[in-house]
């Protein structure tokens, strides 16, 4: 065969409409008759509402109505948690859509204002009074549960949200007969999501029909449908829910918001088409936030640098209600992944989730892993660092071997496929280690030593800013460090098996559908039940059916996002969709085949054992002239003038797909930066990554996909931060405020591959849209850390702002 | 994010527009919007009425003569970034523009309009500081008058400018032969404004500083002038030795308020002035090439 789809970097179909601005995204959805709701939020992160007056806003210019708690009570049933970590006491405290005696972050809905125009409805927010009896707030996930501090929620005592415990081996005597044991705080501060495009909804209720129409931004919109169904009390067949584009999502669009179902209550109230799109200061208040971990960590090893155990005590922040996959995120996708690509055979992770009165938190690109992740090699480090061996002697000691189907940890998962040391040595040898290692060496030297007077050439100036002075070749005559990171990673992806979803918890199954339907001109459409937002895969799964078939890709076309034009399907997140659904839609393209081979046979006078395909040919064993395309085929089963004895017309096949294992990724990952000892300014000045997700579809969204999970990692470790007061208010409550990063804060990102196959899923494919946020995050803080250790710095919180450096540096004691 | 409701007036004139502003008390003025809109969208701002001076031709543009580069205060931080004149007459009114915001913030803001605005963390306040640049302003009646950039900015989002007077255009000398200059900026990574800003302006013999104008802003309420650092360096060889132990004496001349907050303290900006001043004179001198 020739060059293969499979496998190829072709374009990505879905850009041209998206940089165009020919895309129709929720808020672009403009109905006849249609009015715009807006969302009074507590200004107040805790406090009892003692009276509400609506008057003056209900008759103020265009207004329809205002609505408040005391009017969705009894009417919208309470937002559900579907992540009810079993063995775990999960305290499901109510959720109400719109606070009805007590608001507990700021962001909660207190009421809600519909009119004939947005610029209305927001004037109209203004004139709404409420008295307010304000309490004390709970801000902190690390003394949440003290005794004293302020209570959420009457059914979870202590502020406790969940305990749960995973284990494996036996830790206590692991860690009683350690050689050497370091330990260490890990802070994984809370960062806020940030989707290009806002939370929206359109609702559109017809009474006549019962029927409810959502145009949602949703990364799942059958859960969405499901969801919407138990909350309204509107059935799920006469429930319509729409994912048009979606703007991004990185997990933040899994939950089902109280947004979207006051929006659907508001429509069902007053029988119009109702529009609510969040502005940007609304999706930082109350859109979900992610991590929010205080961990505090043990590692046991030997004098040779054998890691022996592993334990921790997390108090994970859950905000101030359970979001949709909440209680998921800090303990299955966290705490069963302790081992990492290494084989540690004895591990605990013993999590609290805990209420504090802050924005909810759920899952958010990485969701468990990143903080996993960064927990186990942070201490791997500190580990190397204590018994003085360099980071990637340890981890070599450490690493799993090769295997190509199967490892048992200790915390019970079986890795699929992994070649560790393999990865390693690639990005090793690619970075030339050695060669960095001196650079560092020298940096020291002149930075400890007499060499920095010198008369270098300044160049540490232009912070953040590309003014283009690009001397790198000079001497400076600032002090700069070097510090180099490495990581080597596991993650667990493709998640699935729905088996596996009920034994945790997860209120729904994990498996996958597609439909693929021939028609008669030998075009293709796809219906998938997942809903990809903006991850390529109407590019991806084209190229599979395209592959699998021998159709030209630009004939297939993907549908997804429709509840009522697709086949269920559960969403788009933790890396499954091109695992679980790819897979789906390679299984249906394989029934096409068969089907295609019975009426080849029938067609060209042959048995179906004389029946051989290749390139979307079908041809009689040594007679490659007697032949059937697959066009022709279509044709033929579509007009089905001629089908043989018993074989239906029509070409479409279905299937169902449900995973017999999670998929496991890994990588090793380099990071250089540079760290000015006079300000504490870091520059990340390399970045390269070698990623294993198995067979590659298309390389270069793989590509894409590293690089946005690097740059977000990224930002968790060098900016980005959200930031409450005391009283609970959010103090990164903006752009202007909250870090993004920013391109030219960002080297070139290197990215390179190794590939072992999955052994368990028809393709062979792993997950890839979150590994690059899993392991940059630490990469880069340890290569900081790595940079500050002539001054016996071995820890900083991030984000690593140069104040946090420049204090650290100074409280050093050393030059 | 939506702005409460306001009359819009667009102005054609400067006299058009200061008409405006005296039959309207408490009216805004926009230029490039970059300041107010934002302000207007979070309702911290609700004038009744805003004139819009975007369109006042006589306001925009470059001139270059007599030693003075004179930029009319509705001219763009883009326009004076990419102005090859500008560039070659005064290196750092280039790169200071060019350090703003980022593209689309560049291409809408003027240099009027974030003067006049005030925000402590600006850039144009430090360098034009350094710059010993001179003000125009215009009020009721054609009257006229010039200002000193630190006699116009006095405080957070505070100026001398009066309720019906505009600034109309900046003046900024044109560097000398013997002129180094140089602005180093830590800029805050979410709005890449100054967290602390050093402008320094050096005049040179051969190696020796025969003079100085050096400004901090970022750390500081209203940009101010070093002038312990100035008069500690003027005379001397520019030296490491010699540029740190001058930068060490800023905190003299940083006033009693320094600016801090969460992301960097006080204590941290008030080091830092000097650092920054220090990077700037490093840069600035090209100490290596000695």
């Amino acid at each position: 065969m020739t060059t293969r789809i499979f496998g190829s970097g072709i374009r990505r179909r879905e850009d041209p409409r998206l940089i165009t601005g020919q895309a129709t995204y929720t808020d672009d959805v403009n109905l006849p008759g249609m009015v715009y709701a807006a969302i009074l939020r507590s200004p107040h992160a805790h406090a009892r509402i003692r009276s509400i007056n609506t008057d003056a806003a209900k008759s103020a210019p265009g207004v329809l109505a205002v609505y408040t708690g005391a009017d969705t009570e009894g009417v919208l049933n309470a937002i559900p948690c579907a992540w009810v970590v079993p063995d775990s006491d999960v305290k499901a405290v109510p959720y109400p859509a719109i606070a009805t005696d007590t608001v507990r972050y700021t962001g909660d809905a207190v009421a809600a204002v519909v009119a004939e125009s947005r610029y209305q409805a927001e004037d109209a927010l203004e004139l709404i009074n409420v008295d307010y009896e304000i309490l004390p707030a709970n801000v902190h996930a690390e003394s949440a549960m003290n005794e004293g501090t302020p209570q959420l929620h009457e059914d979870a005592p202590n502020n406790q949200a969940f305990h749960w415990v995973a284990a494996g081996g036996d830790t206590d005597s692991a860690f009683a007969s350690a050689e050497v044991v370091v330990t260490d705080t890990i802070i994984q501060q809370r960062l806020i999501p940030n989707a290009m495009e806002p939370r929206s909804a359109v609702a559109s209720y017809l009474s006549s029909m019962g029927e409810l129409t959502i145009w949602n931004t949703t990364q799942n919109p059958h859960i969405a449908r499901f969801v919407t169904s138990l909350v309204t009390g509107v059935p799920e067949h006469k429930i319509r829910v729409i994912a048009p584009e979606v703007g991004g999502g990185f997990g933040a669009k899994i939950p089902v918001y109280p947004w979207e179902m006051i929006t659907a209550f508001c429509s069902m109230k007053l029988g119009r088409p109702v529009k609510w799109t969040e502005t940007r200061s609304e999706n930082y208040q109350s859109s979900i936030h992610g991590r929010d971990h205080v961990q505090t960590v043990e590692i046991a090893g030997t004098r040779e640098g054998k890691i022996t155990g592993i334990r921790s005590v997390v108090h994970a922040g859950m905000g101030a209600y359970l979001s949709t996959a909440g209680p998921g995120i800090p303990t299955i996708l966290h705490g069963l992944m302790y081992s990492g690509p290494y084989d540690i055979p004895n591990i605990k992770a013993d999590v609290y989730g805990v209420f504090t009165n802050t924005t909810p938190v759920d899952a958010y690109r990485g969701a468990g892993r990143p903080e996993a992740t960064f927990l186990v090699e942070r201490m791997v480090d500190l580990l190397a660092n204590e018994l003085n061996l360099d980071p990637v002697e340890i981890r070599r000691r450490n690493l799993i071997p090769k295997f190509e189907d199967g490892f048992d940890i200790s915390l019970g998962l079986t890795y699929d496929s992994g070649d560790y040391q393999g990865a390693l040595d690639k990005v090793l040898e690619h970075v030339n280690y050695e060669d960095l290692r001196r650079q560092q060496a020298q940096s020291r030297g002149q930075v400890t030593g007499n060499g920095h007077h010198d008369h270098g050439h300044d160049h540490g100036h232009d912070h953040g800013h590309d003014h283009g002075h690009g001397h790198d070749d000079q001497p400076s005559a600032t002090k700069e460090l070097i510090g180099i990171g490495v990581t080597t990673y596991c993650e667990i992806c493709g998640i699935g098996p729905s088996q596996v979803a009920g034994a945790v918890g997860f209120g729904g199954g994990l498996w996958e559908s597609a439909i693929i339907r021939f028609y008669a001109t030998g075009k293709v459409n796809v219906f998938v039940g997942t809903s990809p937002h903006g991850q390529g895969e109407e590019t991806t799964f084209a190229q599979i059916v395209s592959d699998e078939l021998g159709v030209p890709v630009d004939d297939v076309e993907v549908i997804h996002g429709d509840t009522d034009n697709t086949p269920m399907g559960w969403g788009t997140y933790g890396s499954r969709t091109t695992v679980i659904s790819g897979a789906a839609v390679a299984l249906s393209s394989r029934k096409i085949k068969d089907k295609a081979i019975g009426l080849a046979a029938h067609l060209l006078e042959a048995a179906e054992e004389d029946i051989e395909y290749e390139d979307g040919k079908f041809f009689v064993r040594g007679s490659p002239d007697r032949s059937q395309s697959i066009q022709d085929i279509a044709l033929m089963a579509n007009v089905a003038w001629n089908m043989p004895a018993g074989m239906e017309p029509g070409l479409e096949a279905s299937s169902f797909y449900d995973t017999p294992n999670f998929t496991f990724p890994f990588g090793a990952h380099v990071a250089v930066v540079t760290v000015d000892v006079d300000n504490g300014h870091i520059v990340l000045q390399r970045y390269a990554a070698v990623d294993d997700c198995g067979n590659q579809i298309n390389p270069m969204i793989v590509e894409g996909q590293v690089h946005g999970g690097v740059v977000q990692g990224a930002g968790q470790a060098l900016w980005e931060g959200a930031v409450y007061d005391e009283d609970g208010q959010l103090l990164t409550g903006s752009m202007l405020d909250y870090a993004l990063p920013k391109a030219h804060l960002l080297p070139d990102i290197e990215t390179l591959s190794t590939v072992t196959p999955s052994p368990h899923n028809p393709l062979g494919v792993k997950g890839i849209g979150e590994t690059g946020t899993i392991a940059s995050t630490i990469t880069i803080y340890n290569a900081v850390i790595d940079a500050l250790k002539p001054f016996g710095i071995t820890r900083l919180e991030m984000p690593l702002t140069p104040e946090k450096v420049w204090q650290a540096i100074q409280q050093s004691g050393k030059p | 994010m939506f702005a409460p409701e306001f009359e819009y007036h667009r102005a054609n004139t400067v006299a058009e527009a200061i008409d405006l502003l005296s039959s309207n008390p408490g009216a805004k003025v926009m230029a490039g919007g970059h300041s107010l809109i934002p302000l207007l969208k979070l309702r911290l701002a609700r004038p009744g009425v805003v004139v819009d001076i975007g369109g006042v031709a006589e306001m925009k543009g470059i001139t270059i003569a007599d030693g003075n580069i004179r930029i009319g205060a509705l001219t763009t931080h883009w326009e004076i970034e990419s102005s090859s004149q500008v560039a070659e007459a005064n290196s750092l009114l280039a790169e200071a523009a060019g350090g703003i915001g980022d593209t689309q913030v560049r291409n809408r803001g003027t240099i009027g309009g974030n003067l006049s605005h005030a925000d402590p963390a600006s850039d144009w306040g430090t360098v034009l500081t350094a710059l010993n640049a001179t003000l125009e302003i215009r009020g009721p009646g054609g009257a006229t008058r010039t200002a000193s950039p630190t006699d116009f900015i006095v405080g957070p989002l505070t100026t001398t400018l009066g309720e019906t007077e505009i600034l109309t255009a900046v003046n900024v000398p044109v560097l000398a032969a013997n002129q180094r200059a140089e602005y180093a900026k830590m800029a805050h990574p979410a709005s890449g404004y100054a967290v602390v800003g050093a402008a320094v302006v050096v005049n040179v013999d051969g190696h020796t500083c025969t003079g100085a104008s050096l400004a901090v802003g970022g750390a500081v309420p209203a940009p101010v002038r070093l002038t312990s650092v100035e008069n500690a360096l003027t005379g001397k060889e520019l030296t490491f030795e010699n540029i740190e132990a001058a930068t060490a004496q800023a905190d003299n001349d940083l006033g009693g308020e320094i600016l801090g907050d969460f992301f960097a303290s006080a204590e941290y900006r008030r080091a830092m002035a000097a650092v920054e001043t220090k990077h700037a004179l490093f840069h600035a001198t090209e100490v290596a090439h000695h």
